[in-house]
């Protein structure tokens, strides 16, 4: 029968190692700060404007009205280059990916009805480059439409699926609790496991009364409460410094007390099987990095391309953050039920095999 | 009172007979040493008593418990110091005995454990940061929290210098004064002489000797040696003259004749007188632990290295 006062004293014992180790704090819960400051600044910050410079060749009033009309969409933030230099040059010499050159007869041109082109300099490379090119092609056909005296037929109407539209940091916030869930249990109890059996605390724990489910349970314990201090700061971070909208309900806790569970079983269970701290420690990596990439931690899943989201479905992790997902982002905890019976039967396995295999004493 | 009580003890390691059909017992209240060459089967045994591993055969009572099968109840018990002690490297001595204490739900108080394992200087200093001999003490300690009638004490010296070596034997003598039982290893021979009540020299496997330290040297060396530093010439005599057990060392230019009884005494003596020749450095001797123990053996306790070959005759007859 399992006893509190032990779990509650190994749970002591273990906080202190664990807390003066410093480095798995570091890990748990500085480390995903820094991420979400360092994410959330680089692909939210500022205004998503491209700046572009054009050269332009022409006198006459039109290609003033064309930029002026490619300045209004607002995409696009023009600067103007000296006429008198090579354009192409100039932008190589700046390291420019994208530039718009319009020609000297492009007024004339345009009134007598001959055709002209705009030139409009991309690079591939830069994921900018299809945005402005886009927004160049549409100004264009405005123009056409008008020089032929003509106006738009078929229109569009932008509408967005929520109220207000998902930003990345949305994403990025129970992504980063996930990142957690998963990270500060696999790399410590793959090492634990592995080490205590080594220097033989197993053993000696064996000759007292505590029990390995109790031990478990008190590391499982452990890192509840290190996922719940890791969820709180990426809340308030998310929130407060980058405006994330997550929605808060009692449909994330299912999540936050299985997902440690999972990842404590499953530490202690590569540990157990292995044969060295050496080969628990490969084996624990293998298992972890792909999860700590694919699972939507960083990048939600659904923006990566289409056989790297199969790979995604078979990481217990990503039914983790998607469910975290559906309840924080899309506030539908209908869909997370789905995801959490898949992460639940999953963590009752492992469980079962890491009690079962996990021995105190070797015969 | 039950102890230990061991009989036809049997562990293999595949074909590696680690444990081969071993039998002692170990009385209440006595220090009991098990003295052996690495690898002789001593830590196989003491982890088999503690019911850390199963023997193949052969029945095991420790307390009146099978150790294997009411491990739970035994642990409770009994202390332990395994071989090569290591604990959680951030908690401190003090830390640890609290938290055993709340394992085995008994009320202690730490300093007074501490004091009794001489470590208070050093209770609130991390595992990882303590010397080799106070982290040999803290193990001690946490064997003492719940009150054992009984402690394994497997090497609990080794690596240690004389000052810590000697400040456990303390520890230890204090246990046996409290009048708790102790089973211990060691690979010193002095450490057995000093504590232990008695002892058994193991072997591959094997246990080839039993008893007090004097139990077995008058076993293995029943009789003492007259030892007279002279000629030659003195021994032709006495093989002449006499039946006398009679060897000569042209090395030490010594004489030295075994005194199976009285009789030969006196009549070496009167031999020695009658031949009117040169003679000094009268002596007696006997062999010690240690020498038995290098004839049995075959090794050097401590170094575990082979002695030299003419140092492991058989005991002289
Ligand atoms: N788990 C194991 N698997 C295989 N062989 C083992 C195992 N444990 C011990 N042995 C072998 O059994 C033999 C006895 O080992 P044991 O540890 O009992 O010796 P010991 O007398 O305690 O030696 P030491 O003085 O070096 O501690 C050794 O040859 C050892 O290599
Ligand atoms: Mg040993």
């Amino acid at each position: 029968m399992a006893n509190l006062k032990r779990i509650f004293s190994d749970l002591a014992v273990f906080r202190r190692q664990y807390l003066r180790n410093r480095i798995g704090l570091f890990f748990a819960l500085i480390f995903p700060v820094i991420i979400i400051v360092l994410f959330g600044a680089i692909f939210s910050g500022g205004s998503s404007t491209v700046t572009v410079y054009y050269q332009n060749h022409d006198s006459g009033s039109l290609s003033t009205a064309y930029l002026s009309a490619l300045n209004s969409t607002g995409a696009l933030d023009l600067i103007p280059v000296n006429p008198s230099v090579n354009f192409s040059q100039y932008l190589l010499a700046n390291s420019l990916s994208e530039g718009i050159l319009i020609p000297t007869n492009f007024s004339e041109s345009l009134e007598s009805h001959i055709p002209v082109n705009v030139t409009v300099y991309t690079n591939p490379a830069d994921t900018s480059s299809e945005g402005v090119l886009a927004v160049v092609s549409g100004v264009t056909n405005y123009f056409n439409l008008r020089a032929v005296g003509a106006s738009p037929i078929v229109g569009v109407i932008n509408q967005n699926v929520k109220s207000s539209s998902y930003k990345y940091i949305d994403f990025l916030v129970p992504g980063l609790i996930g990142f957690s869930i998963l990270t500060s249990p696999m790399f410590s109890m793959v090492n634990i496991a592995a080490e205590y059996k080594k220097t033989k605390i197993f053993r000696q724990l064996s000759l007292t009364p505590l029990t390995k489910g109790e031990w478990l349970t008190s590391k499982i314990i452990w890192y509840i409460i290190l996922t719940v201090a890791s969820f709180v700061l990426m809340v308030l971070v998310g929130t407060e410094l980058f405006a994330a909208q997550v929605q808060l309900s009692l449909w994330i806790v299912p999540f936050l007390l299985v997902g440690p569970l999972f990842f404590v079983a499953l530490g202690m269970l590569v540990g157990t099987v292995t044969k060295s701290q050496e080969s628990a420690g490969v084996i624990g990596n293998i298992i972890t990095f792909p999860m700590m990439f694919l699972s939507g931690t960083f990048f939600p899943v659904s923006s990566m391309p289409g056989y790297l989201q199969n790979v995604a479905h078979v990481l217990p992790l990503y039914y983790i953050i998607d469910g975290l997902n559906s309840v924080m982002v899309y506030n539908n905890p209908g869909k997370a039920l789905t995801d959490f019976v898949i992460v639940a039967v999953i963590a009752a396995i492992v469980f079962a095999l890491a009690v079962r295999l996990f021995k105190w004493r070797d015969s | 009172m039950p102890g230990i009580d061991v009989s036809e003890l049997r562990k293999y390691y595949g074909s590696l007979k680690a444990v081969d059909g071993i039998s002692f017992s170990v009385r209440s209240g006595e220090i009991f040493s098990m003295l052996g060459p690495n690898g002789a089967g001593k830590t196989t045994t003491i982890e088999i008593l503690e019911g850390l591993r199963r023997q193949d055969s052969g029945s095991v009572a420790v307390l009146d418990l099978d150790p294997w099968k009411q491990g739970y109840e035994l642990h409770r018990k009994i202390g332990v110091i395994p071989q090569g002690f290591s604990f959680f490297d951030k908690s401190t001595p003090r830390e640890a005995i609290k938290y055993y204490g709340d394992l085995f739900d008994v009320k202690i108080d730490p300093d007074e454990i501490l004091r009794e394992v001489i470590l208070e200087d050093a209770a609130n200093t991390r595992f990882e940061n303590l010397s080799g001999g106070q982290k040999q003490k803290t193990g001690l300690a946490l064997a003492l929290v719940n009150n054992p009638e009984l402690l394994f004490l497997d090497e609990p010296t080794t690596g240690l210098d004389p000052q810590a070596r000697r400040a456990v034997w303390e520890v230890i003598r204090n246990l046996k004064k409290a009048g708790r039982t102790v089973l211990l290893t060691t690979h010193y021979l002095e450490e057995a002489e000093q504590l232990a009540d008695r002892v058994a020299i193991m072997n591959k496997g094997h246990i080839i000797a039993t008893g007090s330290p004097l139990e077995i040297i008058t076993t293995y060396s029943p009789s003492e040696r007259l030892k007279v530093t002279a000629e030659r010439a003195l021994y032709d005599y006495v093989k002449q003259h006499t039946d006398l057990n009679a060897e000569y060392d042209d090395a030490t230019k010594s004489l030295v004749i075994q005194l199976r009884s009285k009789s030969d005494a006196i009549s070496a003596f009167e031999t020695i007188a009658k031949s009117n020749l040169e003679w000094s450095d009268l002596s007696t001797e006997r062999d010690s632990l240690e020498d038995i123990f290098i004839k049995l053996v075959g090794v050097r306790l401590d170094e575990g290295e082979p002695v030299p070959n003419e140092a492991v005759q058989a005991p002289a007859s």
